[in-house]
């Protein structure tokens, strides 16, 4: 079922390894970085959004 | 009184914005099943190319990241076609959520092309009509997000970005036409609606690949709309309850 004899021969990828690797590395790189990024600017952004509606409420208060 | 199912109250943020939240850990989910059943299909079972050795592999990223590139351009151009048509709020929204990970998935097509073209063709890069359009596709999705981007009113900037968006969507056609109208040194598409020229399990695994790209794409997607919502709509009233509420 498994098309590799050994996990040498996966990580070689018949010769092409640099190539192969090298796209599902940067997919993966790409991937994961992504979404650590959007949720760091939505926690981020909802800092910012509740500091501004406490300082306009604090402004209507006055 | 019966409350009727109405699908038009979900183009509303304030629906929306829940809605969106309860689905994105599901997309996510569906994206690793079918993430890891590709990868399993593609890098462990499918057999070595007859032509390209091993080197094919790359395929189960290539095509998926091109695929995408191509079909979130199209969904942002007919969000934008909406926006510009009826004046939704949503639709400008979405698009701008989009972009960005199109971008990278036209960016990842160029650099897993280019990892591909080295070995196959001997060059990283050949201005090939395959090759350049998908990186004219590139810069509109980065003209795109610039051009938002530096237009302080946002219903402005969402009509100026639609309507670049709604003129670049020819470019679609031609990288998808490309190989046929062409005489390229990129390969002819290896799967149509009518055949596959392709070993079974290759093409479930770069299928399987496909999906994952695709629910990966809407879970990102979700994340940024619901964090652009809360910022446009930050005067309303659903968004004020919102951030009283404790949003995380």
């Amino acid at each position: 079922m498994i098309h590799w004899n050994s996990f040498a021969d996966f990580i070689a990828m018949g010769g092409y390894g640099f190539y192969v690797w090298g796209s599902f590395g940067a997919t993966a790189l790409i991937m994961a970085i992504e979404p650590i990024v959007v949720a760091r600017n939505r926690k981020n952004t909802i800092a910012r959004l509740k500091r501004q509606l406490r300082a306009e409420t604090r402004n209507t208060a006055e | 009184m019966k409350d009727r199912f109405n699908l038009y109250r979900f183009a509303s943020p304030a629906t929306f914005y829940p809605l969106a939240g309860a689905l994105i850990p599901w997309f996510v989910a569906v994206s690793v099943v079918f993430g890891l059943a590709g990868l399993w299909l593609g890098m462990l079972v499918a057999p070595t190319d007859f032509q390209q050795g091993e080197g094919y592999r790359i395929i189960f990223i290539h095509v998926p990241a091109s695929w995408m590139s191509m079909f979130i351009y199209l969904v942002m151009a007919g969000w934008a076609a909406i926006g510009l048509a009826f004046n939704t709020r949503l639709s400008g929204m979405m698009a701008q959520a989009l972009a960005p990970t199109g971008a990278l998935m036209a960016f990842l097509s160029l650099w897993t092309g280019a990892l591909w073209g080295k070995p196959m063709w001997g060059a990283w890069w050949v201005w090939d009509a395959r090759l350049t359009s998908e990186l004219i596709l590139l810069f509109l999705y980065i003209g795109y997000m610039a051009l938002t981007a530096a237009i302080d009113d946002v219903k402005r900037a969402d009509k100026a970005g639609g309507l670049l968006l709604l003129v670049g969507v020819v470019n679609i056609p031609i990288i998808y036409f490309s190989v046929k109208w062409w005489n390229t040194l990129h390969q002819g598409s290896s799967v149509n609606l009518t055949k596959s020229s392709m070993a079974e399990t290759m093409l479930w695994g770069m299928l399987l690949m496909a999906m994952c790209f695709w629910m990966y794409a809407i879970a990102v997607a979700l994340m940024r709309v619901r964090t652009i919502m809360l910022e446009r709509e930050r005067h309303t009233d659903w968004v004020k309850a919102e951030l009283a509420g404790g949003e995380k």
